[in-house]
């Protein structure tokens, strides 16, 4: 496994990284964390010619909690994700991602830039309507969870952009659950599916969002779903009803595990299993 | 490092005990050699350009760019080894039997016929920069059509691999003995079943990799390999140099499970290319490169049809075996399916058994010895076969097993297809394994999950297999075809101050060797393990070998140690004697001392004896100096370990995953050496069975491009996949050998697959599944349940296996009555 020649850069400052990123141009990219980048370099698949690592940039690491939301900078590992409870849904998503080692290296800001759909922090962004914060030679930027995954691998990130922080609700009052099917504990989702529930007073469902991995090119929210749940009562029977739609109006890519269909199955299996979870500790 | 109490005196029963490995201190601290860190001054590296297409014409090679750059020294590509005296050696040339054996060469000639196959080289200075101009070389094909599907690769329509001949049959090869035809017809009950045994891959931690160095017309080669000594007279007919002028050393191995059992043509190439270059040549392959061009195992479709009478009483046993050979061959492919006919009938005794094997050629890598090499898929197919005619006689599974075992007494027992296992205890297995599974308990508890919706199963498998790999009269070419011998040869050496160097022929890749010899030495010669060095893998050394696969180490290579030892200590003792004035037949080594029976005071250590072997001044008369023994030590027979599993799953019948809950495997190897060791094989064996049951298997799609290229898409089971083994053994000695020892090493991939199959199937049966295929994915699992509820209330067959590459049967190989039906 032997990568294309290419140069490394780990500049001490974002100005320094966002200047070496515009200059590098189509064929500069960014290190943070590299659990993904890296392999695809050694198999050949991407051939960057430099490499700009956030290492030794300052001010890009931790949690906080500001205003009803987390700020989590952009270098924040997986593992500190994972053990910050507070995060709650976050949280419990990121101690899923592949294994100690990958999760003691792999970043949140980096795993957002590289918009798997398969991946685990995708989708929960989505599920938990966060934003990040980007920052380029024009200045600084939000760009909601909504509009920043474009297609496969394709975010609507600039070349020269680079997230600084991922802002996430605190999320108060709300269950939460992810289900995840894959053959081994380290590989990426089958499917995944994360839910957000809150209760209302009369025990019916005030709001919920359902997200999915894997599903499509993006990571995708199961409105169907959400919109059958919305005001009902969170009994089993309503709860099996609307994750029968989780897979509605989805087109998800084969591959040697699943077909299609088998993916589709298991996109209704998992949410169900994750709105229950969710409603339990709701 | 001390691995034994130092207070402890030697020849005090080393033999039996639970010590620690002498390997693992520089293993776990990182002071081990491999291939890839040995550096030698002036050393080349090799990228290979690798064929991209599956079957094509080779229209051009244009290398003017690699050339062109300032640090690549040379580029050979097929043309350019005309002067190779011979393609890679096959071994198998069985008697009466016509095997196609295309020539096969280090880089293609003309037409490829696998994607990954070595089409041009590169040499350069630079590890990495020969990997860039590799890239650059421009290979222009002409596709053909590509054959992927062993089944159709037979019809008459279908395209061929090769030019040379007007067919993909490989060869046909028949076993038996009895009437299997009248014994079918006399069955009752008849089940037939198409069992497919997917196409797996060794993954050893270590990828291959040699360092070839031409110096002063010699050869030496550091390869990771399991067979050093076979190496080199293969090296030897291909290069065209005589063996005294090869030395094959293999340093630290990496795990090879039978796929380093080979020589691979980038290693015969990495010798030529040395000695073309006069400078060291090294090239270890990428995870990839092993995953692609590292032989792959298994690969075969079994129809299989096993008859019995209403009582159970087993009549026959038929097997019709294709194996996908892929398009060429490597030093012995094709014999390994021919493995599964010895052990078809299993444990058990029945009077007509036959077994075809039918070897086709696909435009895919070549499948050869893994692991266990045809003894899992027979005894998958024959435990598979067993559970399933056990529904159908509405019997339990153990019950019509220990009807048909072949009883205790029963050995050495002549199987009709002319085996001779030779000794057993199936019964006594089988009982012990259910000291530790109380199968009404578990039945309790299933019925109480089913109730809360949890489907849990649990499956049983009671195995034997042919191991101890030897005798030559039978293996070699006489009958097998194996063209070589394949004894086992063992030196032992005394040092003047009394320690002592051990060598043997067998060639270790993580099974403790150096541990176990040493404990028997240590015993033979009254002196402790750590006083104790054992020798491998390396021809400039000891005697001749025959390396290590099969389960042969120590079954064959320990008993040339005990013989060698054994010469040593008569010799010592007629020293002894002579100085101590008593008969050599009244010396005996006792308390880590040779001394007079009755008087042991009268006593010398061994660096006494050998102080007298090597200052030769009051030798006996007729005694020649020095305090060494060789031994070159060929079987009478093989040797048959057996054994009783028992696995307990847990089916998500929701989303068809399986998780193995509970494993117990009760093994009998005969008399342990080193129960440490034994624990270390059974667990390595299972974990790489369940590997093969529910996560790995080796993908081509339909254009020949194999889809698993990684160990994200090939995927091996981690720890967490991993339930805790419990493990037992009972010991049956074998009469073959004097240690009593049968092996070990593929144990746990032999029980295995039937086990947890099995288990599958006991947990689904409620649901109408009666049948499933390997590998038991979710998707695989999850469809059969579908199509069980799909076919209303009764049981039915579910058929999977119609993944890539399985399509359809093959002419003459279809059931002649519907899948478990009666005939």
């Amino acid at each position: 496994m032997i990568p294309p020649e290419f140069d490394y850069v780990a500049p001490e400052s974002l100005e320094e990284a966002i200047r070496l990123l515009s200059e590098g141009g189509e064929d500069a990219k960014l290190l943070a964390g590299g659990h993904s980048l890296i392999p695809l370099m050694k198999l050949r698949l991407a051939a960057p010619s430099l490499l700009v690592d956030l290492r030794k940039v300052p001010g890009l690491h931790g949690v906080q909690r500001e205003n009803g939301h987390f700020r989590i900078g952009a270098m924040t590992t997986h593992r500190t994700v994972e053990f910050t409870p507070e995060l709650k849904l976050v949280a419990r998503a990121a101690g899923t991602i592949a294994d100690p080692q990958v999760r003691n290296r792999g970043t949140l800001g980096g795993t957002l830039a590289h918009a798997d759909p398969a991946a685990d922090m995708p989708a929960i962004f989505v599920t938990t309507e966060g934003s990040v914060t980007a920052q380029g030679p024009g200045g600084q930027r939000e760009i909601a969870a909504a509009d920043l995954f474009q297609d496969y691998l394709t975010s609507s990130l600039a070349a020269d952009e680079v997230i600084t922080e991922v802002r996430v609700p605190a999320l108060d009052g709300y269950g939460f659950g992810y289900q995840k099917f894959n053959r081994r504990a380290e590989d990426w989702a089958m499917v995944a599916v994360s839910v957000l529930v809150k209760k209302a007073a009369d025990g019916t469902c005030e709001d919920v969002r359902v997200g999915l991995n894997n599903m499509g090119s993006v990571p995708l929210r199961a409105t169907f779903v959400e919109q059958a749940l919305k005001g009902r009562p969170l009994d089993a029977q309503s709860i099996a009803a609307a994750a029968e739609q989780a897979a509605e109006g989805t087109e998800p890519p084969e591959d040697l595990n699943a077909t299609a269909d088998f993916k589709r199955h298991l996109a209704r299996v998992m949410c169900r299993r994750a709105l229950e979870e969710a409603v339990a500790a709701a | 490092m001390s691995i034994v109490d130092e207070t402890r005196p030697g020849g005090n029963g080393y033999v039996g005990q639970a010590l620690k490995r002498k390997e693992d201190p520089r293993l776990i601290t990182g002071r081990a050699t491999y291939v890839d860190d040995m550096v030698m001054a002036g050393q080349l590296h090799v990228a290979f350009v690798r064929s991209t297409e599956a079957h094509a014409r080779i229209v051009s090679i244009d290398a003017s760019a690699a050339l062109e750059r300032e640090d690549v020294e040379a580029v050979f590509t097929g043309a350019d080894l005309t002067d190779m005296a011979a393609p890679c050696v096959f071994f198998w040339k069985p008697p009466g039997v016509d095997v196609r054996v295309p020539d096969h060469w280090p880089l293609a000639r003309d037409k490829v016929g696998y994607v990954g196959q070595c089409v041009a080289a590169v040499i350069g200075r630079d590890k990495y920069s020969v990997v860039d101009a590799a890239e650059e070389v421009l290979v222009e094909y002409d596709p053909l059509p590509v054959v992927v599907d062993p089944e159709a690769a037979l019809e008459d329509a279908s395209p061929t691999v090769h030019d040379d001949y007007d067919t993909n049959s490989v060869f046909e090869w028949s076993i038996g003995g009895g009437d299997v035809d009248a014994g079918l017809a006399d069955a009752d009950v008849v089940v037939e079943r198409r069992i497919v045994n997917h196409r797996t891959a060794g993954a050893a931690i270590e990828p291959r990799g040699v360092l070839a160095t031409w110096q002063a017309d010699r050869l030496t080669l550091y390869s990771s390999t399991q067979i050093p000594h076979i190496a080199r007279v293969v090296l030897s007919i291909q290069l065209g140099i005589s063996e005294d002028r090869i030395r094959v050393v293999a340093p630290e191995v990496g795990g090879g499970f039978g796929s380093k059992l080979q020589v691979y043509g980038e290693e015969v190439f990495a010798c030529y290319a040395s000695r073309k270059l006069n400078r060291p040549v090294k090239w270890v392959a990428t995870r990839s490169e092993d995953m692609s061009t590292t032989h792959h195992g298994r690969d075969n479709i079994t129809y299989a049809k096993l008859g019995a009478k209403r009582d159970g009483t087993l009549t026959a046993i038929h097997a019709k075996v294709v194996q996908d050979c892929g398009s060429y061959h490597l030093i012995e492919g094709p014999v390994i399916p021919t493995f599964a006919s010895c052990v078809i009938s299993g444990c058990y005794q029945i009077p007509n058994v036959k077994c075809d094997v039918v070897g086709v050629f696909t435009n895919k890598f070549t499948t050869d010895a893994i692991r266990g090499a045809g003894r899992p898929e027979g005894i998958h197919v024959i435990e598979t076969m067993m559970d399933q005619l056990a529904a159908e006689l509405g019997m339990d599974p153990l019950e019509l097993r220990r009807k048909n075992f072949i009883p205790a007494d029963g050995f050495p027992a002549e199987l009709v297809h002319g085996m001779v296992y030779d000794s057993g205890n199936y019964q006594g297995s089988l009982d012990k394994l259910l000291t530790h599974v109380d199968v009404e308990a578990f039945r309790r508890e299933q019925a109480e999950l089913r109730e809360r919706g949890i489907y849990r199963g649990l499956g049983f498998s009671t195995y034997v297999e042919i191991c101890g790999l030897a005798p030559s009269r039978v293996l070699g070419p006489p009958v097998w075809g194996m063209q070589g011998g394949y004894f086992e040869s063992a030196l032992v050496r005394v040092h003047p101050t009394g320690s002592v160097t051990a060598y043997t022929g067998t060639s270790p890749h993580g099974q403790g060797h150096e541990t176990g010899f040493a404990q028997i030495v240590a015993d033979r010669l009254g002196v402790t393990p750590d006083q104790v060095e054992v020798m491998h893998g390396d021809t400039a050394t000891g005697p001749f070998g025959k390396d290590t696969y099969g389960s042969r180490t120590l079954a064959v290579g320990g008993e040339a140690i005990v013989r060698a030892a054994n010469k040593v200590v008569d010799k010592a003792r007629r020293i002894v004697a002579h100085k101590l004035e008593a008969a050599p037949e009244d010396i005996e080594v006792r308390d880590g001392k040779f001394s007079v029976k009755g008087s042991p005071d009268k006593a010398m250590t061994l660096a006494e004896v050998a102080g007298e072997a090597y200052i030769p001044i009051d030798l006996p008369e007729d005694l020649e100096p020095g305090l060494e023994e060789t031994s070159f030590y060929d079987p009478e027979n093989f040797t048959w370990p057996f054994g009783a599993h028992a696995c307990v799953v847990d089916v998500d019948v929701e989303t068809g995953k399986v998780k193995v809950v509970r494993y117990v495997a009760v093994d009998d190897c005969g008399p342990a050496i080193n129960p440490l060791l034994i624990d270390g094989q059974v667990h390595g064996g299972i974990v790489h069975t369940i590997g093969q049951a529910l996560y790995e298997q080796v993908v081509y799609d339909a254009e020949g491009q194999l889809a698993t290229g990684t160990f994200v898409d090939y995927a091996l089971p981690s720890a967490a996949e991993i339930p805790t083994f419990e493990t037992d053994r009972t010991e049956t000695p074998s009469p073959v050998n004097t240690l009593g020892v049968k092996g070990v090493g593929e144990a746990g991939t032999i029980g295995a697959t039937p086990a947890i199959g099995n288990a599958v199937i006991d947990a689904l049966r409620p649901l109408g599944v009666t049948f499933v295929n390997l590998p038991y994915t979710p998707m695989r699992v999850w469809q059969a349940i579908q199509e069980a509820k799909g076919a209303g209330d009764g049981p039915r067959e579910t058929e999977q296996g119609r993944e890539l590459g399985e399509e359809g049967r093959g002419p003459g190989f279809g059931p002649t009555t519907p899948e478990g039906g009666q005939l």
